[in-house]
């Protein structure tokens, strides 16, 4: 699919999500990226299922909320996100709550803990990957 | 009191290790539905069987008897066992109910705090940032839920993968994935045995929510990726503080559900073999001895006090005891 055909009806797949998962993916490019990002730089990062016109309109939005600050770059502005004062206070507490083992059942983690074995074997696992992949076919 | 009565303390004993292996010939969504109300079917009968053992201890108390107008001595002698194992049911009793108290508050308690301590962090849409170099990301229910990622993982992943992150956190929030570790959590506070059911269903739980985002990205191999590199971040970055005593000696659940996801998706159709449906059989048979006993015990001691209580309304006291004592033995036994 063309890119212009994206741009001009702001239709294209990742268009039509629901607006909270346009924003939480661009808030997470934001905060992956080393440095302040320019609406192309983050929809070049999201790998152009985006329109231009959409990612401003996202960071504008989460620029209003105070999420994001922004610095003028060129004709445009670069947005970064803004960095909260409280992290360290926060992780503490996380640890804190970690210290307890049935936590586990409150929260779903995405990940587990990995033994020395489960590390090399998913090593293996990712490295043979299209080979794997392509046996079970 | 009947045998029977003691059958659904002892089935857990057994039907877990049994769930536990049929677990996975099954694919996720099935799996996960099925430990669950295994696990709650076979804790409610557990629990049904020791209050019935306690009533029927607590019926040949002279002021409980009088509450119930019915007379102890029409009961039945029971056997020598009644007594003590009344007051075992009773004690084992409040201490579950203590127990699961205790857990139910402490988990709304830890709910609460981790809902406070995000209060002020970056959101957007349903993302929370967290900042924190150690890779870390949980869904958090809630109303509304949200997706709790450092930003330690968000830089260890690629767009693509942390849409993938993101895909598998909403699978856990839109399908309540946390009610059915509770519940399970509920169940192995009520009988010890199906503690070994709660690995099994996160894990079902953890694979349920690949699936789901394998189905939205459209990319298996994709999601294989971004799990694998996620749990690699995260061991990178060293052990957490968390003490974990089950590390498993054979391979643990992230290698399995990425070697799951790099194979084709799961499909019903497997289900078709000898092995899994006579373990679902089982299973089942489990869960209906289990039910089919406590309600039989019920039934009996039901039928003990319907005795004891017609046959003192119906005559005066020294009646009761004289006429009724061979019926109330027959009975109660």
């Amino acid at each position: 699919m063309p890119e212009g055909q994206i741009d001009e009806s702001g239709d294209g797949r990742a268009d039509r999500r629901p607006a909270g998962e346009l924003e939480a993916g661009v808030l997470a490019a934001l905060w992956a990226a080393d440095g302040p990002l320019t609406p192309g730089a983050v929809q070049l990062e999201l790998g152009g299922g985006l329109a231009r016109t959409t990612v401003t309109t996202i960071l504008t939005r989460l620029h209003a909320k105070g999420v994001v600050s922004r610095a003028r770059s060129g004709r445009g502005y670069a947005y970064a996100p803004v960095q909260d004062s409280h992290g360290l206070t926060a992780r503490r507490m996380h640890a804190e709550l970690d210290k307890d083992e049935d936590r586990r059942t409150v929260l779903a983690r995405f990940v587990s803990d990995l033994s020395p074995e489960d590390e090399e074997l998913l090593r293996a696992l990712l490295e043979g990957e299209p080979g794997a992949a392509d046996d079970t076919r | 009191m009947i045998y029977a009565v003691w059958l659904p303390l002892l089935v857990p004993l057994l039907a877990a290790p049994l769930a536990r292996r049929g677990a996975e010939s099954l694919p996720p969504r099935a799996a996960a539905w099925a430990l669950t109300c295994l696990a709650l079917a076979l804790a409610l009968s557990s629990t049904a069987a020791l209050t019935l053992l306690a009533l029927d201890g607590a019926l040949r108390l002279p002021f409980v008897a009088a509450l119930g107008h019915l007379s102890p001595n029409l009961l039945g002698d029971g056997s020598p066992a009644t007594a003590p194992a009344a007051v075992l049911a009773a004690v084992a009793l409040v201490g579950l109910g203590a127990l699961v108290l205790h857990r139910a508050r402490r988990h709304v308690r830890e709910l609460r705090a981790v809902h406070g301590q995000l209060a002020d962090h970056a959101s957007a849409g349903d993302l929370t940032v967290r900042q924190d170099d150690g890779p870390d990301a949980y869904a958090l229910p809630g109303r509304p839920g949200r997706i709790v990622v450092t930003t330690g993982m968000l830089r260890a992943l690629s767009a693509p993968e942390r849409e993938v992150l993101f895909a598998h956190e909403r699978a856990h929030l839109a399908g309540r994935h946390h009610v059915f570790l509770a519940a399970a959590e509920f169940a192995a506070a009520l009988h010890p045995a199906l503690r070994g059911l709660r690995a099994p269903l996160s894990y079902a739980l953890e694979r349920w929510a690949d699936e789901c985002a394998a189905r939205v990205t459209g990319d298996r191999a994709l999601t294989a990726r971004a799990v694998g590199r996620a749990a690699l971040a995260v061991s990178a970055a060293g052990p957490r503080p968390r003490p974990r005593l089950s590390l498993t000696a054979t391979a643990g659940p992230v290698p399995r559900r990425v070697t799951a996801l790099l194979a084709p998706a799961p499909t019903i159709a497997r289900t078709h073999h000898l092995f899994p449906r006579a373990l679902a059989a089982l299973l089942l048979a489990c869960v209906a001895l289990s039910a089919t006993a406590a309600l039989e015990a019920a039934t009996d001691l039901h039928a003990g006090i319907e005795t004891a209580q017609g046959e003192s309304a119906g005559h005066g006291f020294g009646d009761a005891y004289g006429d009724g004592d061979g019926d109330g033995d027959g009975d109660g036994n």
